[in-house]
Protein backbone atom coordinates (compact mmCIF):
# COMPACT_ATOMS: atom_id res chain seq x y z
CA UNK A 1 0.00 0.00 0.00
CA UNK A 2 1.35 3.40 -1.05
CA UNK A 3 -0.68 6.75 -0.40
CA UNK A 4 0.46 9.79 -1.86
CA UNK A 5 2.08 12.62 0.25
CA UNK A 6 0.02 15.29 1.46
CA UNK A 7 1.23 18.84 0.26
CA UNK A 8 2.73 21.72 2.27
CA UNK A 9 1.51 24.88 2.58
CA UNK A 10 2.58 28.54 3.55
CA UNK A 11 1.66 29.11 7.23
CA UNK A 12 0.50 32.38 6.44
CA UNK A 13 1.07 35.46 8.45
CA UNK A 14 -1.89 34.75 11.47
CA UNK A 15 -0.37 31.90 13.23
CA UNK A 16 0.93 33.83 16.35
CA UNK A 17 -2.17 33.19 18.93
CA UNK A 18 -2.74 29.26 17.80
CA UNK A 19 0.83 28.67 17.59
CA UNK A 20 2.92 31.05 19.55
CA UNK A 21 2.88 30.74 23.69
CA UNK A 22 5.26 32.75 26.02
CA UNK A 23 7.62 30.32 27.72
CA UNK A 24 7.86 28.00 24.78
CA UNK A 25 11.29 29.36 24.12
CA UNK A 26 13.00 28.14 27.01
CA UNK A 27 13.78 24.49 26.81
CA UNK A 28 14.75 24.27 29.87
CA UNK A 29 14.13 24.70 33.89
CA UNK A 30 16.38 25.16 36.68
CA UNK A 31 16.61 21.32 36.91
CA UNK A 32 17.67 20.66 33.33
CA UNK A 33 21.22 19.34 33.05
CA UNK A 34 24.15 20.95 31.09
CA UNK A 35 26.03 24.15 29.93
CA UNK A 36 23.13 26.73 29.50
CA UNK A 37 23.40 28.66 26.48
CA UNK A 38 21.15 31.43 25.13
CA UNK A 39 20.48 31.56 21.45
CA UNK A 40 19.71 35.13 19.79
CA UNK A 41 19.13 35.74 16.20
CA UNK A 42 17.39 37.82 13.25
CA UNK A 43 15.19 36.65 10.48
CA UNK A 44 16.29 38.35 7.19
CA UNK A 45 14.82 38.71 3.39
CA UNK A 46 16.81 38.83 0.21
CA UNK A 47 16.79 42.78 1.39
CA UNK A 48 18.36 41.82 4.64
CA UNK A 49 15.35 43.28 6.27
CA UNK A 50 13.47 41.46 8.95
CA UNK A 51 10.70 39.12 8.54
CA UNK A 52 8.38 39.61 11.55
CA UNK A 53 6.09 36.71 10.81
CA UNK A 54 8.36 33.68 11.02
CA UNK A 55 8.04 30.49 13.29
CA UNK A 56 11.62 29.66 14.81
CA UNK A 57 11.25 25.76 16.06
CA UNK A 58 14.21 23.61 18.01
CA UNK A 59 14.82 20.37 18.34
CA UNK A 60 17.95 18.41 20.50
CA UNK A 61 19.17 16.32 22.18
CA UNK A 62 20.28 16.61 25.74
CA UNK A 63 23.56 17.51 27.60
CA UNK A 64 24.38 13.31 27.65
CA UNK A 65 23.13 13.59 23.50
CA UNK A 66 20.17 11.49 23.88
CA UNK A 67 16.84 12.68 22.15
CA UNK A 68 13.47 12.45 24.11
CA UNK A 69 12.17 9.64 21.56
CA UNK A 70 11.09 5.92 21.68
CA UNK A 71 13.37 5.72 18.08
CA UNK A 72 16.44 6.84 20.23
CA UNK A 73 17.62 3.64 22.47
CA UNK A 74 21.09 4.96 23.44
CA UNK A 75 22.58 3.95 26.68
CA UNK A 76 22.48 7.55 27.75
CA UNK A 77 20.44 8.88 30.40
CA UNK A 78 17.13 11.05 29.74
CA UNK A 79 16.50 14.57 31.40
CA UNK A 80 12.95 14.23 33.17
CA UNK A 81 13.62 18.35 33.01
CA UNK A 82 14.48 18.19 29.36
CA UNK A 83 12.45 17.32 26.44
CA UNK A 84 14.00 19.07 23.22
CA UNK A 85 11.34 20.96 21.85
CA UNK A 86 11.26 25.18 21.47
CA UNK A 87 9.44 27.22 19.35
CA UNK A 88 9.22 30.87 18.85
CA UNK A 89 7.99 33.97 16.58
CA UNK A 90 9.96 36.84 15.55
CA UNK A 91 9.01 39.77 16.48
CA UNK A 92 8.54 43.14 14.71
CA UNK A 93 12.42 43.60 14.39
CA UNK A 94 12.71 39.67 13.59
CA UNK A 95 14.23 38.95 16.46
CA UNK A 96 14.32 35.29 18.16
CA UNK A 97 15.10 34.26 21.53
CA UNK A 98 15.66 30.77 22.96
CA UNK A 99 17.03 29.26 26.17
CA UNK A 100 18.83 26.38 26.52
CA UNK A 101 21.44 23.54 26.77
CA UNK A 102 24.56 22.95 24.71
CA UNK A 103 23.20 19.33 23.59
CA UNK A 104 26.00 16.21 23.56
CA UNK A 105 26.70 14.55 20.62
CA UNK A 106 24.66 11.95 18.90
CA UNK A 107 25.96 9.06 15.95
CA UNK A 108 25.41 9.95 12.53
CA UNK A 109 25.79 8.11 9.36
CA UNK A 110 28.32 4.60 10.15
CA UNK A 111 28.15 5.39 13.88
CA UNK A 112 30.55 8.47 13.37
CA UNK A 113 29.71 11.02 15.92
CA UNK A 114 28.06 14.26 14.97
CA UNK A 115 29.41 17.31 16.56
CA UNK A 116 26.64 18.88 19.01
CA UNK A 117 24.07 20.49 17.01
CA UNK A 118 20.34 21.78 17.65
CA UNK A 119 18.20 21.22 14.85
CA UNK A 120 16.04 23.73 13.42
CA UNK A 121 12.82 24.15 11.68
CA UNK A 122 12.00 28.02 9.73
CA UNK A 123 8.16 28.57 8.89
CA UNK A 124 6.98 31.68 7.46
CA UNK A 125 4.23 33.73 4.98
CA UNK A 126 6.12 33.61 1.59
CA UNK A 127 7.85 29.76 3.01
CA UNK A 128 5.97 27.50 0.95
CA UNK A 129 7.20 25.17 2.83
CA UNK A 130 9.78 25.08 5.89
CA UNK A 131 13.52 25.75 5.80
CA UNK A 132 15.56 23.02 7.72
CA UNK A 133 19.10 23.81 9.25
CA UNK A 134 21.36 23.35 12.34
CA UNK A 135 22.83 25.43 14.65
CA UNK A 136 26.80 24.12 15.56
CA UNK A 137 28.85 25.16 18.53
CA UNK A 138 31.67 27.42 17.72
CA UNK A 139 35.25 26.17 19.60
CA UNK A 140 33.91 22.21 19.33
CA UNK A 141 36.68 20.49 17.98
CA UNK A 142 34.40 17.63 16.10
CA UNK A 143 33.31 20.44 14.18
CA UNK A 144 36.04 19.54 11.70
CA UNK A 145 34.96 16.09 11.61
CA UNK A 146 31.14 16.36 11.48
CA UNK A 147 29.61 15.03 7.99
CA UNK A 148 27.11 17.64 7.63
CA UNK A 149 29.40 20.30 7.99
CA UNK A 150 31.33 18.94 6.00
CA UNK A 151 28.89 18.53 3.12
CA UNK A 152 28.49 22.18 2.76
CA UNK A 153 30.94 24.47 0.74
CA UNK A 154 33.91 25.83 3.16
CA UNK A 155 32.52 29.49 2.20
CA UNK A 156 29.35 29.04 3.56
CA UNK A 157 29.87 26.17 6.58
CA UNK A 158 30.07 29.27 8.98
CA UNK A 159 26.41 30.02 8.44
CA UNK A 160 25.65 26.91 10.43
CA UNK A 161 28.03 28.25 13.46
CA UNK A 162 26.60 30.16 15.99
CA UNK A 163 28.69 33.17 17.10
CA UNK A 164 29.71 34.15 20.72
CA UNK A 165 27.94 37.18 21.13
CA UNK A 166 30.50 39.16 23.05
CA UNK A 167 33.02 38.88 25.65
CA UNK A 168 30.91 40.58 28.43
CA UNK A 169 27.77 38.14 27.35
CA UNK A 170 29.03 34.94 28.42
CA UNK A 171 26.64 31.83 27.74
CA UNK A 172 24.62 34.15 24.46
CA UNK A 173 25.10 32.93 21.03
CA UNK A 174 23.94 34.76 17.71
CA UNK A 175 22.51 32.85 15.17
CA UNK A 176 20.77 34.90 12.38
CA UNK A 177 19.25 32.96 9.72
CA UNK A 178 19.34 34.88 6.33
CA UNK A 179 17.10 33.45 4.01
CA UNK A 180 17.96 35.09 0.42
CA UNK A 181 21.18 36.72 -1.20
CA UNK A 182 24.22 37.80 0.93
CA UNK A 183 25.50 35.08 2.98
CA UNK A 184 22.43 33.48 3.06
CA UNK A 185 21.87 29.83 5.36
CA UNK A 186 22.56 26.89 4.58
CA UNK A 187 19.28 24.68 4.47
CA UNK A 188 19.43 21.14 4.60
CA UNK A 189 17.42 18.65 2.60
CA UNK A 190 16.12 16.17 5.19
CA UNK B 1 24.05 0.07 18.38
CA UNK B 2 21.50 0.15 15.33
CA UNK B 3 20.03 3.59 14.39
CA UNK B 4 15.95 2.72 13.02
CA UNK B 5 15.13 3.23 9.61
CA UNK B 6 15.37 6.86 8.23
CA UNK B 7 11.82 8.53 6.30
CA UNK B 8 11.56 8.96 3.11
CA UNK B 9 12.19 11.90 1.18
CA UNK B 10 9.29 14.60 -0.07
CA UNK B 11 7.88 13.37 -3.20
CA UNK B 12 8.30 15.19 -6.65
CA UNK B 13 6.15 17.57 -7.65
CA UNK B 14 4.03 17.30 -4.44
CA UNK B 15 5.28 19.91 -2.57
CA UNK B 16 5.50 23.68 -3.40
CA UNK B 17 9.06 24.90 -4.87
CA UNK B 18 10.05 27.76 -2.16
CA UNK B 19 9.95 30.04 -5.42
CA UNK B 20 6.76 30.61 -6.86
CA UNK B 21 6.53 33.82 -8.98
CA UNK B 22 2.66 34.34 -8.46
CA UNK B 23 3.11 34.60 -4.55
CA UNK B 24 5.11 37.42 -4.41
CA UNK B 25 5.90 36.88 -0.87
CA UNK B 26 8.31 34.71 -2.67
CA UNK B 27 9.94 36.94 -4.05
CA UNK B 28 12.28 37.90 -1.27
CA UNK B 29 12.16 35.18 1.00
CA UNK B 30 13.32 32.12 -1.50
CA UNK B 31 16.47 31.02 -0.86
CA UNK B 32 18.61 30.93 -4.01
CA UNK B 33 20.46 27.97 -3.03
CA UNK B 34 19.98 24.49 -3.40
CA UNK B 35 19.68 22.87 0.19
CA UNK B 36 22.33 20.59 0.87
CA UNK B 37 20.72 16.50 1.34
CA UNK B 38 21.84 15.00 4.36
CA UNK B 39 21.41 11.44 5.41
CA UNK B 40 18.86 10.65 8.25
CA UNK B 41 20.50 10.51 11.42
CA UNK B 42 18.92 10.37 15.06
CA UNK B 43 18.94 13.78 14.48
CA UNK B 44 16.10 13.88 11.59
CA UNK B 45 14.31 10.01 12.88
CA UNK B 46 13.42 11.30 16.74
CA UNK B 47 11.27 14.91 17.05
CA UNK B 48 8.70 16.17 18.89
CA UNK B 49 5.12 15.92 19.10
CA UNK B 50 3.45 14.56 21.99
CA UNK B 51 1.32 16.70 23.63
CA UNK B 52 2.90 18.02 25.99
CA UNK B 53 5.30 20.30 23.57
CA UNK B 54 1.70 22.26 22.23
CA UNK B 55 -0.12 24.82 24.28
CA UNK B 56 -3.89 23.45 24.82
CA UNK B 57 -5.48 26.59 23.51
CA UNK B 58 -8.09 26.90 26.12
CA UNK B 59 -11.41 26.29 26.13
CA UNK B 60 -13.02 23.22 24.54
CA UNK B 61 -10.02 22.34 22.11
CA UNK B 62 -11.92 20.10 19.83
CA UNK B 63 -14.91 22.58 19.52
CA UNK B 64 -14.34 25.87 17.90
CA UNK B 65 -18.29 26.85 17.45
CA UNK B 66 -18.21 28.15 21.16
CA UNK B 67 -15.50 30.82 23.13
CA UNK B 68 -16.15 33.43 25.67
CA UNK B 69 -19.76 32.09 26.56
CA UNK B 70 -21.08 32.18 23.42
CA UNK B 71 -22.01 30.63 20.22
CA UNK B 72 -20.06 31.43 17.15
CA UNK B 73 -21.28 32.98 13.78
CA UNK B 74 -21.35 31.03 10.36
CA UNK B 75 -21.90 27.35 9.21
CA UNK B 76 -21.16 25.09 11.56
CA UNK B 77 -18.80 22.18 10.32
CA UNK B 78 -17.85 18.67 11.69
CA UNK B 79 -14.01 18.30 10.20
CA UNK B 80 -12.79 14.54 10.84
CA UNK B 81 -10.40 12.08 8.58
CA UNK B 82 -6.82 10.11 9.70
CA UNK B 83 -3.71 10.98 9.91
CA UNK B 84 -1.88 8.11 8.04
CA UNK B 85 1.93 7.72 6.73
CA UNK B 86 2.58 6.24 3.36
CA UNK B 87 2.32 2.59 4.29
CA UNK B 88 -1.22 3.59 5.63
CA UNK B 89 -0.23 3.21 8.79
CA UNK B 90 -2.36 5.01 11.62
CA UNK B 91 -0.18 8.17 13.17
CA UNK B 92 -1.30 7.81 16.77
CA UNK B 93 -1.37 10.65 19.71
CA UNK B 94 -0.08 12.87 17.72
CA UNK B 95 -0.67 16.45 17.73
CA UNK B 96 -2.66 18.68 14.68
CA UNK B 97 -2.70 22.73 15.52
CA UNK B 98 -5.94 24.35 13.88
CA UNK B 99 -6.19 27.88 12.52
CA UNK B 100 -8.69 29.41 10.41
CA UNK B 101 -10.61 32.58 9.96
CA UNK B 102 -14.33 33.40 11.17
CA UNK B 103 -17.16 33.32 8.97
CA UNK B 104 -16.73 36.77 7.44
CA UNK B 105 -13.04 36.21 6.25
CA UNK B 106 -11.40 37.44 9.74
CA UNK B 107 -8.87 36.22 12.18
CA UNK B 108 -8.55 36.84 15.01
CA UNK B 109 -5.34 39.00 15.12
CA UNK B 110 -4.09 42.06 15.13
CA UNK B 111 -2.53 42.40 11.94
CA UNK B 112 -5.47 41.24 10.23
CA UNK B 113 -6.99 44.62 8.32
CA UNK B 114 -9.88 43.19 6.72
CA UNK B 115 -12.75 45.14 6.68
CA UNK B 116 -15.12 42.58 7.90
CA UNK B 117 -16.39 41.95 11.83
CA UNK B 118 -14.73 39.80 14.22
CA UNK B 119 -16.74 37.26 16.03
CA UNK B 120 -16.54 37.87 20.19
CA UNK B 121 -17.41 34.07 20.21
CA UNK B 122 -15.10 32.92 17.56
CA UNK B 123 -11.14 32.50 18.12
CA UNK B 124 -10.60 29.93 15.27
CA UNK B 125 -7.74 28.32 17.21
CA UNK B 126 -8.23 24.48 17.94
CA UNK B 127 -6.03 21.21 19.02
CA UNK B 128 -6.99 17.95 18.31
CA UNK B 129 -4.46 14.79 19.10
CA UNK B 130 -5.21 11.59 17.11
CA UNK B 131 -6.75 8.27 18.47
CA UNK B 132 -5.50 5.07 18.28
CA UNK B 133 -6.38 4.82 14.66
CA UNK B 134 -4.55 8.27 13.65
CA UNK B 135 -8.49 9.52 13.84
CA UNK B 136 -9.12 13.18 14.44
CA UNK B 137 -12.50 14.82 14.60
CA UNK B 138 -13.44 18.78 15.48
CA UNK B 139 -16.59 20.99 15.24
CA UNK B 140 -15.71 24.43 13.74
CA UNK B 141 -17.45 27.33 11.43
CA UNK B 142 -16.73 27.41 7.39
CA UNK B 143 -14.12 29.89 7.14
CA UNK B 144 -15.24 33.10 4.98
CA UNK B 145 -12.90 33.90 2.11
CA UNK B 146 -10.82 37.09 2.14
CA UNK B 147 -8.73 39.77 0.55
CA UNK B 148 -5.15 39.76 0.15
CA UNK B 149 -2.79 41.98 -1.11
CA UNK B 150 -0.97 39.73 -3.51
CA UNK B 151 -2.12 41.36 -6.60
CA UNK B 152 -5.10 43.20 -7.49
CA UNK B 153 -8.11 41.90 -6.74
CA UNK B 154 -6.65 38.68 -4.95
CA UNK B 155 -8.72 36.87 -2.72
CA UNK B 156 -7.74 33.65 -0.78
CA UNK B 157 -10.54 30.86 -0.93
CA UNK B 158 -11.55 29.31 2.19
CA UNK B 159 -9.41 27.45 4.18
CA UNK B 160 -8.44 25.97 7.15
CA UNK B 161 -4.55 25.80 8.33
CA UNK B 162 -3.65 22.68 9.82
CA UNK B 163 0.59 21.69 12.00
CA UNK B 164 1.07 18.46 12.11
CA UNK B 165 4.13 16.80 13.42
CA UNK B 166 3.87 13.16 12.96
CA UNK B 167 6.67 10.80 14.67
CA UNK B 168 9.96 12.37 13.50
CA UNK B 169 11.49 16.09 12.85
CA UNK B 170 11.54 14.65 9.01
CA UNK B 171 7.10 14.26 9.49
CA UNK B 172 6.98 18.19 10.24
CA UNK B 173 4.04 19.47 7.90
CA UNK B 174 2.30 22.67 8.18
CA UNK B 175 -0.61 22.72 5.32
CA UNK B 176 -3.84 24.05 4.41
CA UNK B 177 -7.07 22.15 3.52
CA UNK B 178 -9.91 24.12 1.19
CA UNK B 179 -13.25 22.77 0.69
CA UNK B 180 -14.84 21.35 -2.42
CA UNK B 181 -16.37 23.19 -5.10
CA UNK B 182 -14.55 27.18 -4.13
CA UNK B 183 -14.38 28.98 -7.53
CA UNK B 184 -11.00 31.04 -5.76
CA UNK B 185 -8.96 27.73 -5.67
CA UNK B 186 -8.09 28.23 -9.59
CA UNK B 187 -7.07 32.03 -9.20
CA UNK B 188 -4.86 31.43 -5.40
CA UNK B 189 -1.36 31.19 -5.93
CA UNK B 190 -0.87 29.83 -3.03
CA UNK B 191 -2.58 26.36 -3.79
CA UNK B 192 -1.55 26.23 -7.39
CA UNK B 193 1.85 26.31 -5.86
CA UNK B 194 1.41 22.70 -5.68
CA UNK B 195 2.65 21.33 -9.35
CA UNK B 196 1.13 18.02 -9.90
CA UNK B 197 -2.95 18.40 -10.02
CA UNK B 198 -3.58 15.16 -8.33
CA UNK B 199 -1.58 16.50 -5.69
CA UNK B 200 -3.47 19.62 -5.08
CA UNK B 201 -6.93 17.77 -4.88
CA UNK B 202 -5.70 15.81 -2.14
CA UNK B 203 -6.32 19.63 -0.43
CA UNK B 204 -9.37 19.83 -1.08
CA UNK B 205 -11.52 18.40 1.61
CA UNK B 206 -14.41 15.92 0.53
CA UNK B 207 -18.31 16.79 1.73
CA UNK B 208 -19.49 13.89 3.21
CA UNK B 209 -23.34 13.38 4.59
CA UNK B 210 -22.37 10.32 6.38
CA UNK B 211 -20.24 12.92 8.63
CA UNK B 212 -23.00 15.21 8.92
CA UNK B 213 -25.24 16.08 12.40
CA UNK B 214 -28.79 16.07 11.39
CA UNK B 215 -30.32 19.52 12.15
CA UNK B 216 -27.00 20.75 13.32
CA UNK B 217 -23.56 20.82 11.19
CA UNK B 218 -22.31 19.81 7.87
CA UNK B 219 -19.64 17.27 7.62
CA UNK B 220 -16.03 17.06 5.77
CA UNK B 221 -13.80 14.48 5.65
CA UNK B 222 -10.03 14.89 5.46
CA UNK B 223 -6.97 12.44 5.65
CA UNK B 224 -3.34 13.67 5.82
CA UNK B 225 -0.49 11.58 4.79
CA UNK B 226 3.08 12.03 6.01
CA UNK B 227 6.36 10.72 4.95
CA UNK B 228 6.35 6.67 5.51
CA UNK B 229 9.90 5.14 6.69
CA UNK B 230 12.57 4.24 3.84
CA UNK B 231 12.47 0.62 3.18
CA UNK B 232 15.54 -0.34 4.32
CA UNK B 233 16.92 0.01 7.77
CA UNK B 234 20.34 1.65 8.20
CA UNK B 235 22.47 -0.25 10.62
CA UNK B 236 25.23 1.63 12.19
Amino acid sequence: MSLPQTPSQTIGPFFKPALVRSGQESLITSESRGERVTIEGRVLDGDAAPVSDAMIELWQANADGRYDHPDDSQEKLLDPDFHGFGRAATDERGRFRFYTIKPGSVPGAGNILQAPHINVSIFARGLLKRLITRIYFPDEPLNAVDVVLNAVAPERRSTLVARIESAERPGVLRFDIILQGENETVYLGV
Amino acid sequence: MSTPAGYRREAARVHPPHDHPSYASTHKRAPRYAPVAIEHTLSEITGPGLARETPAPGGNENDMTHFNGGEALGERIIVTGRVLDEDGRAIPHSVIEIWQANAAGRYAHAEDQHQAPLDPHFAGIGRVITDDRGAYRFMTIKPGAYPWRNHHNAWRPNHIHFSLFGPSFATRLITQMYFPGDPLQALDPIFNSVPDNSARGRLIATFDMEVTIPEHALGYRFDFVLRGRAATPTLS
